[in-house]
């Protein structure tokens, strides 16, 4: 019988902090801008600029490490990773190896397979790195230092996923946890969040951890899904065929879906990590944590928890409105204005996920005001409006956040509450089809409907059927 | 005592320093180096197990920058000594 | 002319404020003395004329205004080249810098311009601070005053040179490991190193972070205070600078030094130290003994360990520090090689000096894989222990008294061929760096060739004006120290 290998992975994730500024110069870390307009001597490697810690970093750091459940560095220190590489100004990296801010946490994902804890070796702030591209006509590299000392957060954690689906769901957790925090928007694509994953096989059963390769550049849920799939069954042929796995870092090709090496004679692996001279350790007193304690926000499982308790919500709709803050925030207001949960939720997840889907837009993009959205939800109930109108008006929230009741009544969308105007219609109607009406009289009720609708045409659908059904009953 | 800075050891010193030595100053850098070393090591004759490291001489609590953008268009300055540039960037040899 | 140049940067300011000579005056009469001294000495590697003259214009209308009402406004003073200077050339004395031009004022430059003071140009330096003779510059040597057979002493040769060949009345010079005092010893001129952390190293171009500290080199212990005082202080752009108030050193003087307890490390005298020195050191001993001072002898126990803690800590970050000279963003970029490593080793072959490789290679190699707590961890404890017993020493001392050099200057083309003997002369001055600490070094005689002896006066953290207030005691009763030019019939 074919040998069973079990997979074992362990994530170092990079999320890149939204603080106004850099990490350690006052430059605006800002996404954009023209080559090298958002620099400094600090960020740009000038002889003599000296770093100076942004607060804000810190207190990003002890926001995650907390929501992660991280024990804190009280006394923390920044370290120098020393490499060449010229995305690097400074030719090292101000990074934490010795003593980094947070350690030992763990996550709780959730798979089909049900929870598993996902232990968190360490976290540690750090600084980004430059752009290198490619100039294909001079044959060369160019090299822009806008990134160069954006913050960032790295978190590495224990070898304790097994599969793509479990490093999904840890990802989505982190994603989650720093949108709800605020402290990053984690995007994949946009190298917000970035993932290298540190893999290894070994028999089933065995204690013992294989050799391990480190896989960057991977861009995307399908990339990282496809790495691991691959490496897994790169690493099993070659144990198969007797091989040895070297371990290396391998770079993912996201066109060729496949990985290769990334070794070079010149780059040697000793980073000569040592403390950072030029930076001041980090004291992180008893009542800085105890503040960032208790502004740590209702994350999204206790948030549904509470959705499905307070207003009634299924589990389901309740997990979905609390996959972005934003949105169960939204959700809430909503509620609240309205007083009707259900509809507000089915609101978001109906109509407004449509919408996001057919734009390709995310949650977090969502700008209109949660009253518009709830007194549409009244003006539907008070039957102004119907659920076709409705729809349209609600089209128009979405794209301008436009002021529904302003907007029913310059559009003509109000239904008609005025019974003079629906009687007239109904004593119209009654007179252009004088043998319906007939029909109706001798026992065929089934005809009702076909008057109903010819009060509906004259009243352009701007009526209550059910007035309409009842106004029409009274008459015949 | 064994030698140190033996040819491997010296390869290497040379990729982490990035510098690439004529095999005269090769020789005499690792003879010199050898020696100091040699000369260094007289720290061993002190006990420091229990000894913490001394990084910084005066730590006085935090020194932190409040996160506001003070700075402006770098790229004039930042450009001004390169030795190759194109289009607002530095350029250097391929790296792909 | 004569009367001018020999008087002490606080002299020359106190008669520009009343108006009894011109900036312009002061600036040309320094401006003669460097050209006439300049072919033989060699102490700067730029002066810039026309600067310079934009510059008076500028400070002339500054005082008029009432801008610049320091002690010093209006008094030239020479900077060392590892410190930026915006708009003007700043090499590190290296080859890897010969064409950089700083976008930016180091803080201690922006705080002598704001003081009014008026800079004339930079002064040479070994290579990137490496070295204790001025020698290792990539562009010329600096020759002693005194006598121009003979070095002037380093890194910071150029700045002390200036100061005592009359060049200039003050400059700025760095000190990682001695590199004020050392030169200022060899020079007969005063040099101040303040405490760690209370000039701001932003705009200095690092050595070893850790150690280095800007610092003024002047002719006598007043100036040197008074050019501290414009120097020290908080700078937000230096995470390492203090955050503690400045103590002024000015104001209080004292007559005598009754009640100050002076103590002399008997390692610092010993076998490999120079008689002669050793006498002069005594004789300033016996004198301030005179004046009123407690002297006594006593151990420090670790001299014997700082000279290995210092170079493996100072290679260290220094290997770390330079890296960032690689020819992508400013400095020397070989034409030759392939690639990027290529362009990285060549440029940096050529670029750097040896002295300045070996340091780069001996720290890449102490904090390489399996050396790090061997070498580097090892040497921050020694550092511990070094601190450590400075501080018992200033429960006990006001002020450590020990010479700046084991000799006075050694002769040009003599210190080079051998490094660890040269490192080995570092041996009075880098246990200062290692523990933070500040200290002045005077001149305190001559010894039979005609060369300066300095003496150090080292004080606990923060107490500049301890050491500043013994040392101009001290000064008063030594005399007026001869100055190495000769004068204009």
């Amino acid at each position: 019988m074919a040998k069973q290998y079990e997979t074992v992975i362990g994530l170092e994730v990079h999320v890149e902090l939204s603080t106004k500024t850099k990490i350690f110069c006052g430059c605006s870390a800002k996404f954009g801008g023209k080559p090298n307009t958002h620099t400094c001597p600090v960020c740009t490697g000038m002889p003599g600029a000296l770093p100076v810690l942004n607060k804000k970093v810190v207190e990003y750091a002890l926001k995650l490490g907390t929501a992660a459940n991280c024990q804190i560095n009280r006394y923390n220190r920044f370290d120098r990773k020393n490499y060449f590489y010229p995305d690097n100004p400074q030719n090292y990296q101000i990074s934490q190896l010795y003593l980094p801010i947070c350690h030992d946490g763990c996550l709780e994902i959730e798979t089909e397979a049900g929870k598993k804890k996902i232990r968190i070796h360490e976290m540690h702030m750090e600084e980004d790195a430059g752009k290198l591209i490619h100039d294909e006509w001079e044959d060369c590299s160019l090299v822009d230092y806008n990134r160069s000392g954006v913050p960032l957060i790295e978190i590495v954690s224990e070898p304790d996923m097994r599969t793509a689906e479990e490093v999904i769901a840890y990802l989505e957790k982190l994603k989650m946890i720093c949108q709800y925090l605020g402290i990053s928007d984690c995007k994949l694509q946009e190298g917000s969040m970035r993932a290298d994953v540190n893999l290894s096989v070994r028999e089933a059963g065995s204690q013992k951890l294989g050799t391990r390769t480190e896989m960057k550049n991977l861009n995307s849920f399908k990339a990282i899904t496809h790495a691991i799939e691959g490496e897994r069954a790169r690493q099993i042929e070659l144990l198969e065929e007797g091989k040895k796995v070297i371990q290396e870092t391998r770079r993912w090709d996201d066109n060729k879906e496949s990985s290769y090496p990334m070794r070079s004679k010149e780059d040697a692996k000793d980073y000569r990590y040592f403390p950072d001279p030029d930076l001041m350790p980090v004291i992180i007193s008893e009542e800085w944590i105890e503040e960032i304690r208790k502004e740590q926000p209702e994350f999204a499982e206790e948030k549904a928890e509470r959705f499905q308790k307070e207003y009634g919500l299924p589990r389901y709709d309740a997990k979905i409105l609390t996959q972005s803050r934003h949105m169960a925030d939204i959700f809430e207001e909503t509620a609240r204005r309205c007083g009707q949960p259900k509809k507000a939720s089915n609101w978001l997840m109906g109509e407004t996920m449509r919408i996001l889907k057919e734009k390709g837009m995310d949650p977090e993009k969502i700008s209109f005001t949660p009253t518009h959205l709830a007194d549409l939800i009244l003006a539907l109930e008070r039957k102004e409006i119907n659920q076709q109108g409705a729809k349209q008006v609600f089209e128009q929230i979405m794209e301008k956040d436009v002021d529904p009741l302003v907007y029913m009544k310059e559009q003509g969308l109000l239904m008609v509450s005025d019974d003079g105007a629906i009687e007239a219609a109904v004593e119209e109607a009654m007179a252009e089809n004088q043998k319906t009406v007939e029909e109706y009289r001798s026992g065929k009720e089934k005809v009702l409907g076909f008057l109903v609708g010819q009060v509906m045409k004259k009243m352009k659908g701007k009526a209550d059927p059910a007035k309409v059904n009842a106004l029409l009953r009274e008459k015949l | 005592m064994s030698r140190k800075i033996d040819d491997a050891t010296m390869d290497n010193v040379e990729i982490l320093a990035k510098l690439a030595l004529t095999p005269k100053e090769r020789k005499k850098a690792m003879a010199e180096m050898e020696k100091i070393l040699d000369y260094v090591e007289k720290l061993n004759e002190l006990d420091t197990d229990r000894i913490e490291p001394l990084v910084h001489i005066l730590e006085s609590g935090n020194v932190f920058r409040e996160d506001a953008v003070v700075n402006g268009d770098g790229k004039e300055e930042a450009l001004a000594n390169a030795p190759r540039k194109k289009d607002g960037q530095y350029m250097v040899p391929k790296t792909v | 002319m004569e009367e001018l140049l020999r008087m002490t940067a606080l002299e020359l300011g106190s008669i520009i404020r009343d108006g009894k000579v011109g900036v312009k005056e002061a600036v040309q009469c320094c401006q003669k003395q460097i050209q006439k001294s300049e072919p033989q000495i060699g102490a700067f590697l730029l002066t810039d004329e026309e600067k310079t003259e934009r510059r008076v214009k500028e400070v002339e209308e500054g005082i008029r205004q009432g801008r610049y009402t320091g002690p010093l406004a209006g008094v030239p003073v020479a900077v060392k080249d590892n410190i930026c200077t915006r708009g003007m050339k700043t090499t590190c004395a290296s080859r890897m810098l010969e064409n950089f031009v700083p976008q930016y004022d180091a803080e201690a430059v922006r705080r002598l311009e704001d003081a009014g003071m008026i800079i004339v140009g930079k002064t040479n330096m070994d290579e990137f601070a490496m070295g204790s003779t001025s020698e290792t510059s990539y562009f010329q040597v600096t020759k002693n005053p005194w006598n121009t057979e003979h070095v002037p002493g380093g890194s910071s040769g150029g700045s002390c040179a200036a100061v005592a060949s009359g060049e200039v009345w003050a400059a700025l010079g760095s000190d990682t490991g001695g590199s004020i005092r050392q030169p200022s010893s060899y020079c007969g001129v005063v040099g101040l190193k303040p405490t760690y952390g209370r000039v701001s190293r932003y705009g200095l171009i690092a050595y070893a972070s850790s150690l280095d500290q800007i610092g003024p080199v002047g002719r006598s212990a007043a100036d040197c205070g008074a050019l501290y005082e414009i120097l020290a202080g908080t700078d937000e752009k230096d995470a390492s600078s203090s955050r503690k108030a400045v103590e002024a050193v000015s104001g209080t003087k004292r007559d005598d030094l009754k009640g100050i307890r002076i103590g002399i490390p008997e390692e610092y005298l010993g076998e490999g130290t120079d008689p002669e020195v050793r006498q002069a050191i005594e004789k300033a001993a016996d004198l301030m003994r005179e004046s009123g001072a407690q002297v006594e002898w006593f151990s420090l126990k670790m001299t014997e360990y700082v000279i290995p803690a210092y170079y493996i800590i100072a290679c260290a970050e220094a290997s770390s520090n330079l890296e960032r000279f690689d020819g992508v963003k400013y400095g020397y970029r070989s034409p030759k090689g392939e690639g990027l490593h290529e362009m990285y080793k060549k440029s940096r072959q050529e670029g750097f000096g040896e002295e300045v490789k070996r340091r780069i290679m001996l720290g890449s190699f102490v904090l390489s894989s399996g050396y790090y707590d061997a070498y580097y961890l090892k040497a921050l404890k020694t550092k511990a222990l070094i601190k450590r017993e400075f501080d018992l020493a200033f429960q006990k001392y006001d002020c450590i008294l020990a010479p700046a050099s084991p000799t006075t200057a050694p002769k040009l083309g003599t210190s080079l061929s051998d490094p660890l003997k040269m490192y080995l002369s570092d041996v009075d001055t880098v246990a200062v760096n290692l523990a933070g600490l500040p200290a002045v070094c005077l001149p305190c005689g001559m010894d039979s060739k005609g060369l300066p002896i300095g003496m150090q006066l080292i004080g606990d953290c923060f107490q500049e004006k301890k050491i500043l207030e013994t040392a101009a005691v001290y000064e008063k009763l030594r005399g007026p120290f001869p100055v190495s030019w000769k004068e204009e019939m």
